[in-house]
């Protein structure tokens, strides 16, 4: 009964693991393969019309980052467990807030975005507590909310406005200090030094004669690369995310063990609406506008760069990393149709596709992972 | 003979006009395993739950280490040192044993003023306290969901005996586990008990009970009908207080009908 014997020698019945069945186990890999997949194709199909030229470069970049934001919350919520429907009507809501605190209201942008970001917030809040309490499916719980948030987002412009866009930020944004942390751009100098070293192009004619075609980095994508940071650092370095794992995996046995479920799953859908306001406010700072059909889908692909990186739509699995890396893969092939001169409504096949073949490979991977057959 | 670390004293529970408990007695001494038996409906599972801050008793008094104790939540309980690892397991198998192992309770360290989850230090206390217990694992990173159910069982009774358990419940422990595997958990039991740690083992399996335990305390329709020590009961008597002397006789004749 001391079982020392059986401590000491290694299990006969415990087979060396291959190095390609560890690689497999990794939420990232489906993310990794299919980034260099969607690379390769694009380099050899579609080299020479300018999508690697600078310019081109910083196109579908700003794509991705985009899809990079979204996904980034989603990806820790659907690791807790639960999903947010409601995240592209959130895009939409929070924009239009911003344009009616700022324009209609002429309240300082600063405070426009301030008083947005923590209505945004307390919206996820109120998400994640109707969840928590009834214990209904988030899913519907926030389609719900994708509709009722849709809805005042164009019923308020019309009220107040008489139309559903409401332009004429860019002006009021002007030499605003918030608004510049989303809508501004970083490293101008840097390019301009490219543009007249010959490294980068520079326009030719026109008003803007000299200047580099790229004019620095959107802090669009400062964002997206600090919350995929943040995420990432949060879910495997921190207590807390072992807890989102914890609830994602087993609510009642992450309960048992004391972890604060509620709380977790909360806070993870006021994350998911601070990403989307992020999202929100780079997008009305770059526009100048809020229109009442903006980030129209984007829950869905939201969810679907998730799963292109590894997570599982059940929760208590998945990667950041990967997420992010879906997200690069959706703005390289969206631009990339594009630059390729491929009718783009093709686009939505390849999404289809790609989601299908990303759910069945985590499905696969899953079984590895909890030895099932 | 050493004082018990935690004595329960004429529990009554009553749930409205349902009288769970009807007066049981049970004390568990350090370093020995009392084994609860009883059939479906008896109180085991009430019993264990007032014993683990579940359920408060409607009447009865409990001391713990001596102390008059009123525990309010299974919080209480468990900062007492009353771990439980119920039948249904705190694992999650997706995640892996050693975050498994300090879910909840995680062990972090400070870098540049912010707290970080200290992998290192979790990954090599789990290998060592499995191994332990006797389990070798392929890398503290390994998955519970590849663990078979005895081997989460024991991961799951480690880590009440790594945060500090004075007493153990074993919820059904074996009921789900094949021979071998029963073996394994068996075990378990016997070196948690040389720690000096009270185990508290349900069973509703008189051969298990009889393989690990010191005291057996048969339960019967919310009453306890007295407790024995090793080796002064025999299995055919366990058995026939588990279902109760005269239901017993009834049943043996109606099977010998159907047999023939």
């Amino acid at each position: 009964m001391t079982g020392s014997t059986q401590a000491e020698a290694s299990d006969e019945r415990i087979k060396d693991q291959s190095f390609v069945r560890k690689a497999l186990i990794r939420p990232e890999l489906g993310g990794i393969v299919g980034a260099i997949a969607v690379f390769t194709f694009f380099l050899l199909t579609a080299f020479d019309s300018g999508m690697f030229s600078a310019s081109g470069v910083m196109n579908w970049t700003v794509v991705s980052a985009q899809f990079m934001i979204i996904a980034v919350g989603a990806c820790l919520l659907m690791i807790a467990g639960e999903f947010d429907l409601s995240v592209g009507s959130m895009i939409g809501f929070a924009g239009m807030m911003i344009a009616i605190f700022s324009i209609t209201l002429e309240w300082p942008v600063w405070i426009a975005i301030l008083i947005t970001f923590v209505m945004c917030i307390a919206i996820g809040a109120i998400n994640g507590w109707i969840v928590i309490r009834t214990g209904l499916p988030s899913f519907i719980v926030t389609l719900a909310f994708l509709f009722i948030l849709r809805g005042f987002t164009i019923f308020f412009p019309q009220l107040l406005e008489r139309k559903t866009i409401i332009g004429g930020i860019s002006d009021a944004a002007e030499g605003d200090w918030l608004a510049q942390i989303f809508g501004g751009k970083i490293g101008g100098s840097f390019f301009q030094m490219l543009g007249d070293a010959g490294i980068i192009d520079v326009f030719e004619r026109g008003n803007r004669m000299g200047e580099p075609v790229v004019d620095g980095i959107p802090m669009l994508i400062i964002w997206a690369l600090g919350l995929v940071i943040f995420g990432h650092v949060l879910l495997t370095r921190t207590r807390f995310g072992n807890w989102i794992f914890a609830s994602g995996g087993d609510a009642e046995a992450a309960r048992n063990s004391g972890v604060p479920v509620n709380k977790v799953k909360a806070l993870m859908f006021m994350f998911t609406a601070f990403c989307a306001t992020v999202f929100a406010t780079c997008q009305v700072m770059e526009f100048g506008s809020a229109g009442a059909d903006r980030g129209l889908l984007k829950e869905f692909e939201a969810i679907i760069a998730v799963v292109i990186g590894g997570a599982l739509l059940t929760g208590g699995y998945g990667s950041v990393i990967g997420a992010a890396l879906g997200a690069l893969i959706f703005g390289v092939v969206q631009q990339g149709l594009f630059f390729a001169g491929v009718e783009s409504s093709l686009f939505r096949v390849f999404l289809g596709a790609i989601l299908l073949g990303a759910v069945i490979l985590n499905t696969y991977i899953r079984r590895l992972i909890t030895g099932e057959r | 003979m050493t004082a018990p670390i935690i004595e329960m004293k004429n529990i009554q529970k009553h749930f409205g006009s349902v009288i769970a408990l009807a007066g049981v007695s049970v004390d568990v001494k350090p370093g020995e395993c009392h084994c609860l038996l009883g059939d479906n409906g008896a109180g085991k599972s009430t019993f264990i739950k007032t014993m683990s801050g579940v359920h408060k008793p409607t009447s009865g008094e409990i001391f713990f280490e001596g102390k008059p104790m009123n525990f309010q939540n299974p919080r209480d309980a468990m900062e007492a040192g009353i771990a439980t690892v119920h039948q249904h397991l705190a694992m999650i198998p997706l995640m892996s044993v050693s975050r498994n192992f300090f879910m909840g309770n995680e062990p972090v360290k400070s870098v540049l003023g912010m707290k970080f989850l200290d992998q290192k230090k979790a990954d090599e206390i789990t290998m060592t306290e499995m191994r332990k217990m006797g389990i070798n694992l392929r890398g503290p990173d390994q998955a519970v969901g590849t663990l078979s159910g005895g081997e989460r069982q024991t991961v799951a009774i480690a880590r009440a005996v790594h945060f500090g358990a004075k007493i153990l419940i074993l919820d059904e422990p074996t009921s789900a586990l094949g021979v071998r595997q029963t073996a394994n958990v068996l075990s378990t039991v016997h070196k948690v008990r040389e720690q000096g740690i009270g185990v508290v083992f349900i069973t509703h399996n008189v051969r298990h009970a009889l393989a690990v335990g010191d005291r057996f305390t048969v339960l019967n329709r919310g009453q306890t009908l007295g407790t024995a020590k090793r080796g002064e009961i025999e299995y055919d008597e366990l058995h026939d207080m588990m279902a109760g002397g005269d239901e017993l006789a009834k049943l043996v004749p109606e099977m010998g009908k159907a047999a023939q």
